[in-house]
């Protein structure tokens, strides 16, 4: 039965419609960023040279790959600003999914060792965040950071810091709060959903063995979560390192991450084929991180379906 | 062990707390009589007020919407037809790179799939606007569409469609009259995910507008960068309100829905 299925026209179009979109708006433009990326810079304008022209069929083609240059890569390379960059983002995001771990883990394991009924509810209030705007929440940030804002008003009062208070915007603990605020559901989902599934009686058959609980906790508990630890993490590093807004808004003029630093060679210095390149060496440090999520996914989908 | 369990509750309301103390104070601050943040001056509707007199910040209001509502549709029928091909058809021709191209705009930076969806548009000389947005959002969207329908269709008894084929029901119709209805929660949280994110998009759209699409993170973007504004905190919290009354609303719905179809969904299993 399920043999005939796969064959029908119906099961054809199944497969065809999203396989085509996807093809067209998302495998197809990575190729022109790559194409673009080896082209020289004519004065901000496409079509940029080389122009491959499909009539001169396969002699065309040979002129067209020999035109193209890897001139952008090597100023890339040769230029501190995008190296110091690439750094620094993988820096920042490195700490941060550090210290989202470190917040998540605690949060993730609350909500699972919470009484069974109030679980979705628990469950529901770390997920519901993430509904409400990202563009919003960076914003409810900057009212509190900021030189007259909030945090400021209640450290003084409570004189923890002294008049003039200090600065919290334009640093770098202001774009690590932005981050960790805005990634946390991202972290705790996937730990959440593999403490959930865990057999608790393996926690239990360990503490009748005589071993104390956080020994418990640290050879059978954390084991266990790992993949979900795992999982976390790269949802949460990934994007981190080609953020954007978070950097641009809550960040001084000293952090530039990579993100930041497209934008600029985009909508400021119109250089398509630089910022071409940017992206993708900024892809090419993403892939093992990439391949290995979707390895996860894959396996993932596969074990719960059996 | 009490020990472990105090440590859990006050790891959950701290938490917690770090989630929704800044959206809170943002609603605070919205009805603050005062232009001034370091000032409280009473409370006050003054700033919705002048909200609701500025044309372009209600006409980016429609447009994101528009948007949204397009993209939207689009990402679940393709997220759908996307999760039904990974979890029933099996092994087809190309299906490593189908699943990598579904998974991969779940983290996919938003910077180059902005860039390169606008060198995809700039190339093949596609007015840039209201529809290219749509485009980008739906292919943004479509794989969280996939995610989430697909652990319903994981979930579900597979019999429930063996017996509808079984008994001579194509399979469309199958599809129409069981699986349809089996994954509609799905469905619609699928269709909320993708709505809310496109609603929320700031950097892909900001590659691919144009002219006259100017959506409301854009703008509103383009507001903060100048500072701290009373009328971005009375809009942020709208928007707030609105998204925060649409889940309560679909979590009531799923709750009515799965009540309705509990009992037929359960009948097959016990024969």
């Amino acid at each position: 039965m399920a043999g005939s299925r796969n064959t029908g026209w119906g099961a054809r179009l199944v497969v065809l419609v999203p396989y085509v979109w996807l093809a067209a708006f998302f495998l197809v433009p990575f190729l022109i960023v790559l194409k673009i990326s080896l082209s020289q810079t004519t004065i901000a304008q496409p079509p940029y040279t080389p122009v491959f022209d499909p009539a001169a069929g396969w002699e065309g083609l040979k002129a067209f790959l020999s035109a193209l240059s890897p001139e952008n890569y090597t100023f890339i390379a040769s230029d501190w600003l995008y190296l110091g960059s690439y750094l620094k983002s993988l820096e920042i995001a490195a700490i941060s999914t550090l210290l989202l771990l470190l917040i998540g883990f605690p949060l993730a394991y609350g909500v699972a060792r919470a009484p069974r009924r109030w679980q979705p509810a628990l469950f529901m209030l770390v997920v519901l965040p993430f509904w409400t705007s990202f563009l919003i929440r960076i914003y409810a940030w900057i009212n509190i950071l900021q030189r007259e804002g909030l945090l400021n008003q209640v450290l003084l009062a409570l004189r923890i810091v002294d008049e003039p208070p200090p600065a919290w915007l334009s640093t770098d603990t202001a774009v690590y709060i932005g981050i960790v605020y805005s990634y946390l559901p991202f972290m705790v989902l996937p730990i959440y959903a593999t403490l959930e599934r865990m057999d608790e009686s393996l926690i239990e058959a360990a503490a009748d063995l005589g071993c104390p609980w956080w020994k418990a906790f640290w050879l059978v508990r954390l084991p266990l979560a790992l993949p979900g630890v795992i999982a976390g993490a790269l949802l949460c590093f990934i994007p981190i390192v080609g953020e954007f807004v978070i950097p641009d808004l809550l960040g001084g003029s000293q952090t530039t991450m990579i993100g930041q630093t497209l934008w600029t060679e985009f909508f400021a210095n119109r250089d398509w084929p630089v910022a071409s390149a940017v992206a993708v060496v900024l892809l090419c440090l993403l892939v093992v991180p990439i391949v290995v999520y979707q390895h996860l996914q894959t396996r993932d989908l596969a074990r719960s379906g059996h | 062990m009490r020990k472990a369990s105090w440590f859990n509750v006050g790891s959950v309301a701290l938490g917690l707390a770090f989630l929704y103390l800044p959206i809170v104070i943002l609603v605070i601050y919205s009805f603050n009589a005062s232009r001034l943040v370091s000032v409280w001056g009473g409370w006050s509707m003054r700033w919705y007020a002048e909200l609701a007199h500025d044309r372009a910040m209600l006409e980016s209001a429609w447009v994101t919407l528009r948007i949204a509502l397009v993209s939207a549709t689009a990402a679940a029928v393709i997220g759908t037809l996307a999760a039904i091909a990974l979890v029933r058809l099996g092994r087809f021709r190309g299906r490593v790179l189908f699943s990598a191209m579904v998974y991969a705009p779940l983290v996919m930076p938003e910077v180059i799939t902005g860039l390169s969806l606008l060198l995809l548009f700039v190339a093949t000389g596609i007015d840039r606007g209201f529809w290219t947005i749509a485009i980008a959002h739906t292919t943004l969207t479509a794989c969280f569409v996939t995610v989430v329908v697909q652990s319903r269709l994981l979930t579900f008894d597979v019999s429930l469609e063996e017996a509808a084929m079984n008994l001579g029901c194509p399979p469309w119709k199958t599809f129409m009259t069981v699986t349809l209805p089996l994954i509609a929660p799905a469905l619609a949280a699928g269709w909320m995910l993708a709505f809310t994110l496109s609603l929320d998009d700031l950097v892909i759209a900001s590659f691919t507008t144009g002219p006259g699409a100017t959506t409301l993170p854009i703008r509103i973007y383009s507001e903060i960068r100048l500072g701290v504004k009373p009328e971005i905190n009375a809009i942020c919290t709208i928007l707030v309100a609105v998204v925060a009354l649409g889940i309560v609303a679909a979590s009531l719905l799923i709750k009515f829905h799965d009540v309705g179809r509990g009992r037929p969904a359960q009948l097959p299993a016990r024969a």
